[in-house]
């Protein structure tokens, strides 16, 4: 095991004189860690503690028809039984925090269960022995209903219904499509004109998250009608907005401890434990502890999703890629969880860290009778990763070239268009590659070894937002009623023409800072900025004429789309053009420490939002102005 | 039958933070009237180490010593609000928000030391250690420790800051998938080595060989930490795991860690890490997540390198040696490819 760092590389970008930063530091939290005295939730001990079990569906999809608990209600040790109705609002889904989808999962089933282990009764009990036995002791009649388990069979037009919040078995995107679309180029015309087509299918089968700390929550009544909840969660205030939302409680009512976790690997945002131990600290008055198990955590817990791709690329003798088109499918499981964000998130991924003018995809996030799937490290990415680079290797065996120097070949660079219409920036792949190629004496040509991110990237077509068949194919329903090929672009609808050049320079960048003192100054956070730097940096320069003539055209045929921005202050004009480079940004040389002064002498005559931009010394990727 | 040797490639890059961004997350730094600065956040600490990247990055930006600063977080009732630890958004939403927070206590910090000095403020620097001084005049100074019992006791000062930092969201266009998604992408590439027994279908790696571009390292042991954990988890993600073997059949479900397998302290292999650093201009001291991308590149490196040892192209996780076999089988035996 060897570790080194690659100062050299990037140094031109870098100020490395930091007291902390760089520096390895020990964890703060080592110590508890190692000597066993970290309080992680369970560590947190009450007297009269009670546990919740769940009865489960053993079914993948059935019907209700009724529930016989008596025989539980009557154990000695039984405390409580929550039924579907004690919870005020039985409908919710994640990321109605961010307004994204619809409510479409219960906390309990009531009239019918959509996967095996769909909990339909919880029992809240004085050990976890007698809530178990209680729930071995109650009776379901169920209806067993035809399920589904294939992505592809879901969205066949007789397939059974998984989830009645979306009865095409997928996610309605935009209230258009049943898919998420990525358009760029014609890729059809382009595999035309390629030397060869590469196609393969890839699948990557759900997985667990697998923490050490299994799921989990203890809620205990405080004073003033609050509740305290100890959590295993990844998020500590999405946990809150679930749990109050559910049981329709405010936040000023939930005190939520958290922060030290045995691992969480996106398993742990979910907030699934935290109403059940709230709600049950509220019924029953005491305090309320629900944890899974092993087995919970590997069958019950949502896992990674499983993913299905169909890649066809077209590649021209040389070795470039010219044209990519996918085909994808997230297996969400029986609810949405954060599977339909997942695919945005991939969306925007493609076609791969590569330049490649034409690229067309379509993403479905499907509904099957299984196990709700969620988050997990490398969400949205992974699955399509592993697609991607072994659809690399086999392009490269078709252009008889070796895979390391295919890659660096179509690499992006900085300046490039990326298919989701923004310039790339910041770029390393290529270096990643020549190291990784010399660590392991893997012999490249001289020519794939003198490539820089830096250099070459944005040049001509590189740079440009091709014309853009666009297609109205897939629309919300049309599926459920006539089986449709899922490619993109393979029906034969109208078809239209988005022109060259219909996107703005808009860099992603955080919000302003409230007030000029929240402003580090530059030369301390070890970018070094020289004159010549700023090609390197194409947002921190004067925008090509193609950019500034594509920013003209933004407010009128994307201007909506791109409504979302942040709400600007009244008098900051998103429209004017930057800022020329004058010495401001150029000058002092970052090494130096700034004179404090000039800064506060300029401020006092500047409007706000325009202090950050032309004061000297404060940095231009976190002010105000730099956000446009 | 043979042990056949094998080598792959990928490379990848990840992006940072919540996609489409309107992820906030909230910092507030305030000082003991000692002069010590507790930062309060309301971030999960999952052994990724955001208590201790805070802490260093509330140490730097303040200009003190890091045993003068504390995290304390993930208490509702104190700690302001923050999106969550997820998607490797952490070190560059919450460092952001940390950097701002300290920024504004810093100036106070300076401010209150003008005053006792009877110089600007703005001649004023930290050196690090717990003092503050006048630029070019290290002699003329005051500890922070006295300037906080100052503040505190004699002026009638807070010494504090709060930092919010909020990328805006993005919307997605429907017919053309245009989005403005996240700021800055962490890099990859791997070159495994690995041995496929073509009688009993069983992979062994011997070797990985990786850089990793991570914008900068902010703390380099926790840099190590995730990324050789984060290769184990690829090489395990490509070879073993998964709650359904026979995807999409439901059949052979595993319960425990007796039946979900993973890999064992006998099959680490040997990683050999080269780390880059290309500052990402919005990120905090230019840093980027290393921990969620650090698997990916391995889990298609390895199916490239079972292709490259016996002939098999393996497109569907985890590979087990039941599809090694089943390919074999198929090709009518197995076939090295050319040696890299």
């Amino acid at each position: 095991m060897t570790v080194e760092f690659r100062k050299d590389i990037f140094a031109n970008e870098r100020n490395d004189d930091f007291d902390q930063i760089g520096h390895a530091r020990i964890r703060q939290d080592i110590e508890g860690h190692v000597r066993g005295r970290s309080p992680f939730y369970d560590d947190h001990q009450f007297e009269g503690l009670l546990h919740v079990r769940c009865v489960r569906s053993p079914h993948h999809h059935a019907r209700i028809r009724a529930i016989n608990a008596s025989a539980a209600e009557a154990m000695p040790d039984v405390v409580r039984l929550i039924w579907p109705g004690d919870i005020p609002k039985n409908m919710n889904t994640l990321l109605s925090l961010i307004d994204f989808g619809r409510d479409d999962e219960p906390l309990l089933a009531e009239r019918k269960v959509s996967y095996v282990g769909e909990p339909v009764l919880a029992i809240v009990a004085t050990s976890v022995l007698a809530a178990q036995k209680a729930v071995e002791s109650v009776v379901v009649d169920w209806e067993v209903l035809p399920h589904v388990l294939d992505v592809e069979e879901a969205l066949k037009p007789n397939a059974p219904v998984v989830n009645d919040e979306y009865p095409n078995n997928c996610f309605d995107y935009h209230d258009r499509y049943d898919h998420q679309k990525l358009r760029f180029g014609d890729v059809k015309e382009a595999f035309s004109q390629a030397d060869h087509i590469v196609e393969a299918e890839y699948q990557m089968s759900p997985i667990e998250q697998a923490p050490v700390e299994t799921c989990g929550a203890i809620a205990a009544p405080e004073t003033n009608g609050r509740i305290v909840c100890y959590t295993s969660t990844q998020a500590l205030f999405f946990s809150i907005g679930v749990t109050g939302k559910l049981l329709e409680l405010p936040s000023s009512r939930l005190h939520f401890i958290g922060g030290t976790v045995g691992g969480g690997f996106g398993g742990k945002v979910d907030s699934q434990h935290e109403p059940f131990a709230v709600l049950g600290a509220m019924l029953t008055g005491r305090p309320v502890k629900y944890m899974w198990d092993r087995a919970e955590e590997m069958q019950y817990g949502a896992p990674r999703s499983g993913e299905r791709w169909r890649i066809r690329d077209g590649a021209m003798r040389d070795g470039r890629i010219i044209a990519r088109s996918f085909t994808g499918f997230f297996d969400a499981g029986a609810y949405t969880r954060l599977t339909s964000y997942g695919v945005q998130k991939c969306t925007g991924h493609l076609p791969g860290p590569y330049t490649i003018p034409n690229v067309a995809s379509n993403i479905f996030c499907v509904y099957t009778n299984r196990t709700p799937s969620t988050a997990m490290r490398g969400f949205g990415i992974t699955g399509v990763d592993f697609a991607i680079e072994c659809q690399m290797d086999r392009v490269a065996e078709a252009v008889g070239m070796d895979p390391i120097e295919l890659r660096i070949l179509n690499a992006y660079r900085d300046g490039d268009m990326k298919a989701h219409r923004r310039p790339a920036k910041n770029c390393a792949l290529i270096e990643c590659c020549q190291v990784a190629a010399q660590k392991s004496e893997w012999r490249l040509s001289p020519a794939a070894i003198s490539r820089s991110s830096i250099e070459g990237g944005g040049e001509g077509w590189r740079a440009e937002i091709p014309e853009t068949v666009v297609d109205g194919e897939g629309g919300i329903g049309n599926r459920k009623r006539q089986w449709q090929d899922t490619e993109p672009l393979s029906g034969t609808g109208i078809r239209r023409r988005v022109p060259v050049g219909t996107s703005t320079d808009h860099p992603a960048t955080g919000n302003a800072p409230q007030h000029e003192d929240m402003v580090a100054e530059v030369a301390r956070l070890g970018f070094k900025i020289d004159a010549g730097h700023s090609v390197q940096r194409p947002s921190l320069s004067e925008p090509s004429e193609g950019l500034r003539h594509r920013h003209a055209n933004a407010e009128t045929s994307f201007g909506r789309a791109l409504g979302a921005g942040p709400s600007l202050p009244s008098g900051y004009d998103r429209t004017r053009p930057p800022a020329s480079p004058g010495p401001a940004r150029s000058s002092p040389p970052a090494n130096e420490p700034i004179p404090a002064h000039s800064r506060h002498e300029r401020d006092k005559s500047e409007k706000p939002f325009q202090r950050g931009v032309k004061r000297p010394g404060v940095s231009p990727f976190i002010s105000g102005t730099r956000r446009r | 039958m043979a042990i056949r040797k094998g080598r792959g490639f990928a490379c990848i890059n990840y992006p940072i933070g919540m996609n489409l961004g309107g992820d906030p997350s909230q910092a507030l730094v305030h000082s003991t009237p000692d002069g010590k600065f507790k930062v309060t956040l309301s971030s999960i600490d999952l052994g990724q180490g955001i208590k201790s990247v805070g802490r260093q990055i509330a140490a730097e930006t303040l200009g003190i010593p890091i045993e003068d600063v504390y995290v304390d977080t993930a208490d509702s009732d104190t700690g302001p609000h923050d999106m969550g630890s997820f998607a490797s958004r952490g070190t560059h939403r919450m460092g952001n928000a940390i950097i701002r927070a300290a920024s504004e206590a810093r100036a106070q910090l300076l401010e209150s030391a003008a005053e006792e000095l009877e110089v600007d403020a703005r001649d004023l620097t930290t050196d690090g250690k717990g003092n503050i001084h006048v630029r070019g005049a290290p002699s003329r100074s005051i500890t922070v420790e006295e300037t906080a019992q100052a503040a505190q006791f004699k002026q009638g000062r807070t010494l504090a800051g709060r930092g919010i930092f909020l990328g805006p969201l993005s919307d997605v266009d429907a017919d053309t998938g245009e989005m403005t998604p996240v700021s800055c992408f962490a890099h990859a590439a791997i070159v495994i080595d690995l041995q496929v027994d073509d009688e009993t279908g069983e992979v062994e790696v011997t070797q990985i060989n990786s850089a990793y571009e991570v914008g900068r390292a902010l703390n380099p042991k926790l840099v190590e930490q995730q990324l050789v954990g984060g290769a184990w988890m690829g090489v395990s993600h490509a070879l073993y795991e998964t709650t359904e073997p026979y995807y999409p059949d439901r059949s052979h479900r595993p319960l425990d860690y007796n039946t979900y397998l993973m890999p064992g302290p006998g099959q680490i292999a040997p990683h050999h890490i080269s780390i880059l650093e290309r500052p990402a201009p919005d990120a905090p001291f230019g840093g980027k997540g290393p921990g969620e991308m650090a698997a990916n590149p391995v889990i298609p490196a390895i199916a490239n390198a079972i292709y490259n040892a016996v002939g098999v192209r393996c497109d569907s996780l985890p590979i087990t040696p039941e599809k090694i076999l089943r390919g074999i089988r198929a090709n009518g035996g197995a076939v090295s490819r050319e040696e890299r």
